[in-house]
């Protein structure tokens, strides 16, 4: 591994739009957002639920259902190419090939009714000149490389056979088969037992680090950044608010957001020096998306808002080296840390 | 699984006793029987002969005799005579099982080729104009009676060819074979491709909305083997058991469109032997379809095993 050369970027998403045509209206769940990771970084998307972390995902991999969604500006670049720009056929050649993806939901996110063994299998031939032998082959390998035990036996059995944890492992063997140059995670642990959480998150960065993916960890704990990432973007209402290094969020959280996610958070807290601080929460709720208002879409829950952050939205600024924050008042939250 | 089959072997045993039980009786609550029927047909005639023609048929004795009579002669293979032709009832019923089975299979076969990629067309275009074509044609399926688009496809053929179908028992072509038996199979599975197409299609809906779909759609699969391999494989469960159950109702549907289109048959036979009373072959023709009943019940949960592998029938 060639640790000292600038490593290149894998995915370069600028200014994506993906919108919701609904009953109620129109509304943007992925509002102008950009983004990129190199070859080998972990990046975190974070944020509350409906806040267009799943969305980007799925924008990245064009499967977002059409209707009622679709991307109508940016684009995506996949190692050079703009995946916005392709037909049906390549877009297909890359999903699971180039780019990627572990579900939240490991229980329902395997088809039933075939073997692992199969499941994995198709991946691979779907992109790989290979015959069926090989390629179970390389199945049964790559449920080695995720640690089940004893592949051989696993890769015939069903999803139902296998534990929550096992089925993740599963997913994550069928997600890297094909070597992808990115590998998107949606929260990934979530639903996972606590004890099971750790390993799938352990295992899933060093096969990253031993394959030189780049990975887009979504997830909403933020203690599974801290671990993980090494930066990170806060969304909210399907804007980006803030993007920074993992240390230089942590260490000056820029947004009103960011600092309401951390306070919520017990495994930040149990990390930081203040042990008898209080859990505290956000109040109000995510506003919805087809009624925003014309300011910052936190203002209404924000206890720093001034008149300003109801009527214009602030601009993305880079407040610190490194370290981009839309907020108003984001310079005097860098002067009073 | 061993266990299991061994098992429902018996209850499809105990199912036919039961069946056998209630066919006997109620055949003799229908009043009249082939005496009176024959006797009134006569005018006046003196009641000894009556008598002693019920004596000669077995029909005087009590009900428990006559019932161990006839399972006793069926478990030996004798199914007894048939009181309108006087020849033995095998022989009278099973040349018309070939006839009324190719009709069945060419219909059932018809409803699910037909059905089964219509629902699937019409759930992956959920919403599009060819959707709510396809489920208009299937209501209307669902609205004809089978003897009606029968008639009308019969007089179709008149006004159009000046000729229609007409059952050959030896047909010299294959050709010919086809449509003796293709059109009153299209009449009477139009009902049953309607079904099929509409549970396929709920089904699709249902399962294309499933994680695992969108997995399948992650991995770079097509839209053909995320459709096919993927969701209709999940989808088909629900399929199986109204095409099952359509099975077994094709018997009823099939007495009018065998009686529509002249083809002798098992069905039109029942019929035509419940008129006369003629109890060994109404007896012996519903043990028969009940047969058929349980045998393709047993297969629908045999597929059901085979399909899905969460469905393990416990020791």
């Amino acid at each position: 591994m060639s640790e000292a050369a600038p490593p290149e970027t894998v995915l370069d998403v600028k200014n994506l739009q993906t919108v919701f045509f609904t009953n109620s209206g129109l509304f943007r769940a992925v509002d102008d957002v950009s983004f990129s990771v190199r070859r080998g970084e972990t990046l975190a998307i974070v944020g509350e639920s409906g806040c267009g972390k799943s969305v980007s995902a799925l924008s990245i991999m064009r499967l977002v259902p059409d209707p009622p969604g679709r991307i109508v500006g940016g684009s995506v670049t996949l190692e050079g190419t703009d995946l916005l720009k392709l037909d049906d056929a390549a877009m297909r050649a890359i999903r699971g090939n180039r780019i990627s993806m572990i579900f939240q939901e490991p229980m329902t996110s395997l088809n039933p009714v075939m073997r692992i063994g199969d499941q994995i299998t198709e991946a691979v031939r779907l992109h790989r000149k290979m015959s069926s032998k090989e390629a179970w082959a390389q199945a049964v390998n790559m449920l080695r490389l995720v640690r089940i035990p004893e592949p051989e036996r696993r890769a015939q059995e069903y999803p139902h056979q296998l534990s929550g944890g096992m089925r993740q492992r599963a997913m994550i063997a069928m997600a890297l088969a094909c070597r992808p140059a990115l590998l998107i995670a949606d929260e990934p642990t979530t639903a996972l037992d606590v004890t099971i959480q750790a390993q799938i998150l352990a295992l899933i960065v060093d096969l990253q680090q031993r394959l030189g993916t780049g990975l887009i960890l979504i997830t909403h704990d933020l203690g599974v950044v801290a671990q993980t990432a090494q930066r990170v973007i806060v969304m909210y209402a399907g804007k980006k608010v803030e993007e920074a290094t993992v240390e230089s969020l942590f260490e000056t959280p820029l947004h009103p957001y960011t600092r309401g996610l951390m306070a919520s958070m017990p495994a930040v807290i149990a990390l930081g020096a203040k042990t008898d601080a209080r859990l505290t929460e956000i109040p109000g709720m995510v506003p919805s998306l087809t009624n925003l208002p014309p300011g910052c879409a936190f203002a209404p829950r924000c206890k720093f808002a001034i008149d300003r952050c109801l009527k214009e939205y602030p601009p993305l600024d880079e407040v610190k080296s490194n370290h981009w924050a839309a907020c108003w008042r984001a310079g005097e939250m860098l002067e009073a840390s | 699984m061993f266990a299991y089959i061994v098992r429902r072997l018996f209850l499809m045993l105990v199912t036919l006793f039961g069946i056998s039980v209630i066919i006997f009786v109620l055949l003799r609550v229908v009043p009249g029987n082939i005496v009176d029927i024959l006797f009134d047909a006569a005018g006046f005639v003196d009641p000894a002969d009556k008598a002693n023609l019920e004596r000669e048929l077995g029909l005087n004795q009590p009900i428990v005799i006559q019932y161990l009579h006839w399972i006793g002669g069926l478990l030996h293979g004798d199914l007894g005579y048939s009181y309108v032709s006087e020849k033995p009832a095998l022989e009278e019923i099973l040349p018309r099982i070939p006839i009324t089975a190719r009709l069945a299979g060419l219909a059932l076969l018809f409803s699910a080729s037909i059905g089964i990629p219509l629902g699937v067309i019409s759930a992956v275009h959920q919403g599009s104009k060819l959707d709510y074509a396809l489920r208009v044609v299937s209501l209307s399926g669902l609205s004809l009676p089978s003897f009606w688009l029968g008639l009308l496809i019969l007089m179709a053929s008149v006004s159009l060819f000046g000729t229609m179908p007409i059952f050959n028992p030896n047909p010299k072509t294959w050709l010919e074979a086809l449509t003796i038996y293709a059109v009153p199979a299209m009449a009477v599975g139009f009902r049953s491709a309607a079904l099929t197409m509409r549970i396929t299609r709920s089904s699709m809906l249902e399962i294309l909305r499933q994680d695992y779909i969108r997995t399948a759609r992650a991995k770079g699969a097509s839209e053909a083997s995320v459709n096919y391999r993927h969701a209709l494989k999940n989808a088909v469960l629900p399929v199986i058991t109204v095409i099952g159950i359509e099975a077994a109702f094709l018997i009823g549907g099939l007495i009018v469109t065998e009686t529509v289109f002249n083809i002798p048959g098992i069905a039109r036979f029942l019929v035509e032997a419940l008129r006369w009373r003629d109890y060994p072959i109404v007896q012996n023709l519903v043990m028969f379809i009940a047969v058929v009943v349980v045998v393709v019940n047993f297969i629908v949960d045999m597929l059901y095993a085979a399909i899905d592998p969460r469905i393990r029938f416990g020791d």
